[in-house]
């Protein structure tokens, strides 16, 4: 963790610490609409906005759709904006997400990730920001509320780059993170404030004597030409997302690489994970390495833009690899995590994959799920085949 | 990485569990420590049967997953004993602490304990002559940091008071306070 003087380390859940980003981050303008587990966060922040600690136009709307849709009118309009959101939210939002990517607005938005209905469920999976992954928004995913934290606070600074213009998700898991007391260290508000700077956008609807209009038609004169520079900011950020956790560790110690290689150097078999899985997984591997095990684990913090160099170097010379995912695209050949992973080793195939679909709906992930993905993937070592079956952990058979 | 302690509630709504689980990981955060507090989120009404959970290291806590196996098992409404596993998961020579009126040796013997402990204090009397509610987590804290060396009973009622000042009136904190006291020193066992 670093050489950082005299921590200060206060006890916040998830949801706590994303608030507090955002009180230091004092945005301009927050657009939201309640929904379990996002709740919390904002009824924090509404506290924020009610003792006069931030200066933000709080919009209160009738709709997660409202939310996004007054977030990126605000943003058209030259504001700093950051809202929050969890599954059906973020559903209801779905066609505002993509406007927003493509309007080129820097919103910040915490995912507090959750299973997507039907059934109904409140508990963490991925399904929600998962099926965002084609939408243009940058996805950053915390293995504890540290970490979510800490994205919330990098987002700002990413999203408004000059470079990328890009709205970014900060993805925490919901419940496990959101509702989870834990020790966190938060920087001094003047900290936050430098390190963010003052927001100065390019283009502003309001400005007069630049008169521009925003989110015009453009049909098949000009739309593809324009879908180029937003291609070109989404490749962009993967430099700008590294430059500005380098900076970011510069001031706390703290170091977050796109993909965290944990223990992979010699690891013979690697579990690929994001999110707070993460964690225990670690501890998975420090209990088989004890062992005498070669194990590893590759978390991916950085989802979009998918850091496929990185993670085909990390997984290059491995004899098996296990993805995990904590949603399903049906109709794949397994979860969104496990698809990129393979496209990043298409050029090596001689690394064999196979994937597993963990804790859906809040499913409780244990330390023997992910000894047994470990466990099982010795079988495809042994054949250098990847596996064209899809496991499950943690499922009742 | 030292192996976190790890520390299961059981309660009813409305009992304080997931209160008592913050409480306990803030105050050990407070001391310089690392912990976890979290409830098991279900269908929330008041009466259901809740559980709580702590974890508790002098390192980074990097598990985010379900307690199955913890160390210290703490009971805060008696009637829970005849409907949860209370004693389910717990480790070779735990320790169970239960709100009860009943002496240790009575409750012990309908637990499937092994060599675990037991440990009572009346907790729901103590917070009605002290608090005039029967809620019964403060003086469970203070039995609590009996059983374990958590922290001393002095640090405790400095950040205990710091959290419920402005929040509750002084009859309040102060009652909750000396139900701590009281009960860490009447727990049996």
């Amino acid at each position: 963790m670093g050489a950082v003087k005299a921590r200060k380390l206060v006890a916040l859940t998830g949801n706590d610490a994303v608030a507090e980003a955002m009180r230091q981050v004092n945005p301009d303008v927050v657009a939201a609409y309640p929904i379990t587990p996002q709740t919390e966060l904002m009824h924090k922040f509404a506290d924020y906005v009610a003792n006069g600690l931030v200066n933000t136009e709080f919009v209160l709307v009738e709709s997660e759709h409202s939310a996004m849709s007054a977030a990126v009118g605000a943003s058209a309009a030259g504001a700093r904006v950051m809202t929050a959101t969890s599954a059906n939210g973020l559903a209801l939002m779905w066609e505002i997400v993509y406007i927003a990517a493509s309007t080129r607005c820097p919103i910040v938005m915490a995912v507090v990730n959750r299973a997507l209905s039907a059934p109904i469920n409140i508990h963490c999976d991925h399904s929600d920001s998962m099926g965002t992954r084609d939408a243009g928004w940058i996805h950053l995913h915390s293995e504890n509320s540290q970490e979510a934290y800490d994205n919330a606070v990098q987002a700002v600074k990413i999203a408004e780059h000059r470079d990328v213009l890009l709205p970014v998700m900060v993805c925490l898991d919901g419940f496990i993170l959101s509702h989870t007391l834990e020790a966190v260290e938060v920087l001094e508000d003047e900290t936050v404030k430098q390190f963010i700077g003052e927001f100065r956008p390019v283009h502003n609807l309001l400005d007069t004597d630049k008169a521009m209009t925003f989110g015009p038609l453009d049909f098949h004169d000009y739309y593809f030409e324009h879908k180029i520079p937003q291609i070109i900011a989404m490749q962009n950020a993967h430099k700008v997302i590294d430059d500005v956790a380098r900076e970011y560790a510069e001031l706390t110690g703290r170091r977050y690489e796109l993909v965290e290689k944990y223990k992979t150097d010699d690891a013979e078999r690697i579990v690929v994970a994001l999110g707070s899985t993460c964690g225990t997984a670690k501890v998975v591997v420090d209990e088989l390495r004890e062992q005498g095990e070669k194990v590893g684990l590759l978390k991916i913090r950085v989802f979009r833009p998918f850091p496929y160099n990185e993670v085909r170097e990390a997984l290059a010379h491995a004899k098996a690899v296990a993805v995990l995912d904590r949603s399903m695209s049906f109709g794949a050949q397994g979860g969104p995590v496990l698809l990129e992973v393979r496209a990043a080793l298409y050029d090596n195939a001689s690394v064999p994959t196979k994937g597993y679909i963990y804790g859906l709906g809040g499913r409780n992930v244990s330390p023997s799920q992910i000894r047994r993905a470990f466990e099982e993937i010795k079988e495809i070592a042994k054949t250098g085949r990847s596996s064209d079956e899809i496991g499950f952990l943690g499922v009742r058979e | 990485m030292e192996k976190p302690l790890e520390i299961r509630w059981h309660g009813r709504g409305g009992q304080g569990a997931k209160t008592a689980a913050f409480l306990l990981a803030e105050a050990m955060i407070e001391q310089g420590k690392y912990a976890q507090g979290f409830p098991d989120y279900g269908p929330e009404r008041m009466g259901a049967p809740i559980r709580g959970y702590n974890r508790i290291s002098t390192e980074p806590i990097r598990l985010h997953c379900d307690i199955e196996n913890p160390e210290i098992v703490i009971v805060l409404d008696p009637t829970l004993l005849r409907t949860e596993n209370v004693a389910g998961g717990l480790v070779e020579g735990g320790k169970i602490l239960i709100n009860s009126p009943a002496g240790p040796e009575e409750l012990k013997s309908d637990l499937d304990l092994g060599n675990g402990s037991v440990y009572t204090v009346d907790a729901t009397r103590i917070a009605l002559e002290e608090v005039g509610r029967p809620i019964p987590n403060l003086p469970m804290i203070g039995a609590l940091l009996k059983v374990s060396n958590l922290a001393d009973i002095e640090s405790m009622t400095r950040i205990v008071s710091k959290k419920f000042e402005g929040k509750f009136n002084k009859q309040v904190v102060e009652g909750n306070l000396k139900a701590m006291k009281r009960a860490y020193q009447e727990v049996r066992g």
